[in-house]
């Protein structure tokens, strides 16, 4: 599997991406620039977390409008893979990849602890090596990570089946709606979430639930 | 042309005997802007006039230290070509009148001096102290100063790891926001501020600068009073999106070879940047204003290099390596300038649309700023309790269960998770241990990090106090078994220019040295924050100490949750029951008496090392040092970590209370299989040091000693509801 990992100014969860890839792939992503026109041929693009553009106006808006972003959705509608953690999943909702719109925290606070998710939906390349109803423990350090979509659009998501996360019930830390904490496109080659799975594949650091996400990636990319 | 009155000289700070000493140096009066210049590089905060001749007392070298006090950041060697860059500094007065910009631009400032010396930040601590709880202005404080900690260091994606947050009357009208940074670098590749040789480009990098914190460094050195809020303009504003940017065009450009010295614009902005990079390099620098990025209209020269507007810095470059310095900053959309060039003449010449704004000398500016014997007086310290004095009456359970939901001992949840701890994918320690631990990315080796110091014990004593602080420090990273490597100091007091509150700082700095020469310990960084006071009422005297430790393999390292039942608890140290200052003393007697806990510094280091030995061997991966409330707070937090249960046993003959809740030094609690006991305690009477089995560790979920028993649900009620009610917006 051939990766790259998108560069947005103000990106601060590039590095732990690449690091994670690296070790699941054996060779290092491309690190692409947000100005750039083109992203090389690759099976995964990675959109990671941080705060591109500062968060100024809202998260993600103006990074949906860098450069590159024009090559990711052509390349995402030919069906490479794209996996947008955090920021980068606000960024797909703003840029139209995704549905739906990540609102502030409903306790208005900035929030980083670990948190209980139950795999939804193990037919997407992102989780196969899953299997739906595991629960898994993921940490989520964000600001801004309450999902929201009209009720039709939940509908949609959720009858089709691409609510792929959701937060464990008492454990939603940001007021997502229907504790959704990651969704994918219709086409499943696109997953946003806001937990971040590149923090916990080190038991060193507290965990290896995210662990089969890369592993799920590996096998069905390559 | 403005013409310097004594009013005028006033208003910048400089007392009469300064201003003398100004014309002296300079051959004649100053002009308006060059006596804005001295007031600022003149400053308290800027030339530490007031404690720079007993600063002299702290040891700052030792085989591992590559860099001392003097630069942005202090450097050492951790190994295989690595090293670790860091520094502690205030940002006290900016924090209390604007608390999230404040904050905020403490973070900014200080990761700034440690990328300037060519290190990636790894981990930021902060030490924060405020008013009483129940203070009207300590909610909306508390609140702006971690939302502004976490609004700038969550953006630049580096893990805010720990820290300390204390509550105490004395802080009312002065809170300490202290920011600590540290950073990782190659030890061939480390950046210096000395501008040395002639003819070299002066370049200007990173945000514009605008009339935003104009005398923000005189302001720091001064008292508050009733109209202090109205100084908000001196407060600057931060933007921590410019300063990623900033860090990842700088770290860039370090890797070339282009840079011959490079300087953060932190309190005093381009003036204290450009007067000390010209007078370490031992040169001159002359300015060309016109060609400094502006971010208003008609700003004037005394503007221009009085601002503090944040992310900016100024770097001396290889001549004809401009244009490749500019590719890189361009790219990182920030702007670059060449703003001046060095000379040979060793004066500061700042021109402003063709005119000669300013002509001094280097020297006169930073070298030669004063330098006080200021007299001070030691007080008497605190008389020592009688054997019986305290409250003994009053159940354990419920003294237990008191003083951990109080405010210094509650968990500091609800702070730090507003900080992202994870981001950079290393952090091995999470905030709520003795140290943090980071690893060093990519190798087996980390990094352990703690602030440290008890104000309460440095007021009843400041020498006792001051080597309190160091040993609590050195004692944190033994026990997650990093060997200490060195510290940087954060010297927050009152007023200097009051002799007692002079005695405090002298007495203090005394301490601090005799403990870090003891534990081998030196001083590679630091910052004095002083004339905290408002209206003649000084803070508690609190020189912050944040100590880094090494641990070569980071497989082997201990946290503080319990992790086994049947597991012995054995207790390093000797127990003689001191309750001075204790807060038992505070919480449960309500008084804030006796003497502060002395420190047997001898002890104190056979003690770490053993316990630091047990834990590099992979014998041991339970340990808590005992400080805050005693044993028994310190038995309560490794089972609430662990979520599992314990019992302290009490020895025949102690008395409960002073056994229980008593502050003595140099003490550590282990968890030990059973089977191991007997081994651990022949090697530690071999090593004279003091381990005595004092309980194990339950199958039920209560503490219990001395016969009082408490569940932990009951005790984690209390100590995690502390800080959410009292942040609840009142309804």
């Amino acid at each position: 599997m051939k990766a790259a990992v998108i560069v947005f100014p103000a990106s601060n969860c590039d590095r732990d991406a690449a690091t994670a890839l690296e070790y699941f792939t054996g060779t290092k992503p491309a690190m692409v620039w947000h100005g750039e026109s083109d992203v090389p041929d690759v099976d995964l693009i990675v959109l990671p977390g941080g705060f591109s553009y500062g968060d100024y106006l809202r998260c993600g808006a103006m990074a949906a409008h860098s450069r590159i972003m024009r090559d990711i959705k052509k390349k995402a509608d030919e069906g490479v893979a794209v996996l947008g953690i955090c920021n980068g999943f606000q960024i797909l909702a703003e840029s139209g990849l995704l549905p739906g719109t990540l609102l502030r925290n409903a306790d208005l606070k900035f929030v980083c602890r670990p948190v209980n998710l139950v795999v939804e939906e193990s037919q997407s390349a992102f989780t196969r090596k899953y299997s739906t109803g595991d629960h898994v423990r993921f940490p989520v350090a964000h600001g801004e990570g309450n999902y929201f979509a009209d009720d039709e659009t939940l509908k949609r998501l959720e009858g089709e089946g691409r609510v792929a996360f959701r937060y464990a019930n008492g454990d939603n830390p940001n007021g997502s709606i229907r504790n959704i904490a990651g969704i994918l496109n219709e086409k499943r080659n696109v997953l946003g979430m806001m937990p971040h799975p590149e923090r916990v594949c080190d038991a060193m650091l507290g965990g290896t639930d995210g662990r089969p996400l890369f592993e799920s990636l590996v096998e069905a990319l390559t | 042309m403005i013409e310097i009155t004594p009013k005028i000289v006033r208003e910048h700070g400089l007392s009469e005997d300064e201003y003398g000493r100004i014309k002296e140096l300079m051959g004649r009066a100053p002009n308006y802007v060059e006596l804005g210049i001295f007031s600022v590089m003149w400053s308290e905060h800027c030339s530490y006039k007031s404690t720079r001749a007993h600063l002299r007392r702290l040891p700052t070298t030792g085989p591992q230290v590559i860099q001392g006090p003097g630069e942005n950041a202090g450097v050492v060697d951790i190994g295989d070509g690595d090293a670790v860059v860091f520094k502690m500094e205030s940002h006290n007065h900016p924090s209390f009148i604007e608390p999230y910009q404040g904050a905020a631009t403490g973070v900014g400032g200080i990761m700034r001096d440690v990328f300037t010396m060519g290190a990636r930040p790894v981990a930021m601590m902060n030490a924060l102290r405020f008013g009483a709880p129940d203070h009207p202005k300590t909610r909306h404080l508390v609140a702006g100063v971690v939302s502004g900690i976490g609004g700038y260091g969550n953006c630049m994606g580096v893990p805010t790891v720990g820290g300390e947050v204390n509550f105490h009357a004395a802080y009312n009208g002065n809170i300490l926001v202290n920011a600590m940074c540290v950073g990782v670098a190659r030890t061939d590749k480390i950046f210096k501020s000395a501008a040395e040789g002639a003819g070299n480009p002066v370049v200007y990098i990173g945000s514009k600068t605008g009339r935003d914190g104009i005398h923000g460094a005189t302001m720091a050195s001064a008292e508050f009073n009733e109209d202090s809020e109205e100084k908000r303009p001196t407060v600057q504003v931060g933007d921590p999106f410019t300063e990623k940017l900033l860090l990842e065009a700088c770290l860039e450009l370090m890797a070339t070879d282009a840079i011959i010295a490079i300087q953060d614009m932190g309190a005093a902005g381009l003036t204290s940047s450009s007067a000390e990079m010209g007078s370490k390099g031992g040169s001159g620098i002359e300015l060309d204003l016109d060609h400094v990025p502006q971010r208003e209209a008609n700003m004037t020269a005394y503007d221009m290099m009085l601002s503090e507007s944040q992310e900016r810095m100024l770097a001396v470059l290889k001549p004809g390596r401009e244009a490749e310095a500019e590719r890189i900053f361009k790219k990182w959309e920030l702007d670059f300038a060449v703003i001046g060039i060095t000379t040979n003449t060793g004066r500061l010449i700042v021109k402003h649309k063709g005119e000669v704004v300013a002509d001094m000398p280097v020297h006169a500016l930073s070298e030669d700023a004063p330098v006080y014997q200021r007299p001070f007086t030691h007080r008497t310290p605190a008389a020592a309790l009688g054997p019986d004095d305290f409250d003994s009456s009053k159940p354990i359970a419920d003294s237990l269960v008191k003083m951990m939901s109080s405010a210094d001992l509650a968990s500091r949840r609800w702070v730090w998770e507003q900080y992202d701890h994870s981001v950079m994918a290393d952090t091995v320690q999470a905030p709520g241990g003795d140290a943090a631990v980071v690893r060093v990315h990519g190798t087996n080796k980390a990094l352990a990090i703690s602030t440290d110091v008890t104000p309460r014990y440095v007021r009843a004593d400041p020498f006792e106090g001051g080597k309190q602080a160091v040993a609590e420090c050195w004692r944190n990273l033994s026990a997650v078994g990093a060997t200490p490597l060195a510290v940087t100091d954060n010297l927050n007091f009152g007023n200097p220019e009051r002799a007692e509150t002079m005695g405090e700082i002298v007495g203090a700095i005394d301490g601090i040295a005799a403990a870090c020469i003891a534990l081998g310990f030196p001083v590679v960084s630091g910052n004095c924050s002083l004339y905290n006071e408002t209206n003649g009422e000084p803070i508690l005297p609190t020189p912050a100490i944040g100590g880094v430790g090494l641990i070569r393999d980071v497989t082997r390292t201990a946290s503080v949750a319990l992790k086994r039942f049947g597991d012995v608890l054995l207790l390093i140290g000797d127990t003689k029951g001191h309750l001075g200052q204790s807060i038992y003393l505070r919480e449960i007697d309500g008084r804030e008496a006796g003497s502060a806990p002395p420190v047997d510094l001898t002890h104190e280091k056979r003690n770490g090392d053993f316990v630091r030995g047990l834990i590099e061997a992979g014998r041991v991966d339970t340990v808590h040092d005992v400080s805050d409330g005693g044993l028994l707070v310190a038995v309560t937090e490794m089972a609430l970590a662990g979520n599992i249960g314990a019992s302290v046993a009490l020895p025949v003959g102690v008395k409960k209370v002073p056994f229980l809740f008593g502050e003595d030094q140099g003490r550590y609690v282990l968890s030990v299989p059973a089977a191991d006991l007997d081994r651990i305690r022949a090697e530690a009477r071999a090593a004279k040091v003091s381990c005595v089995d004092i309980g194990r560790v339950l199958n039920t979920p209560f503490v219990e000693a001395a016969s009082a028993s408490v569940s932990l649900a009951v005790l984690r009620k209390g100590h995690e509801s502390f800080l959410p009610q009292l942040m609840r917006a009142p309804s």
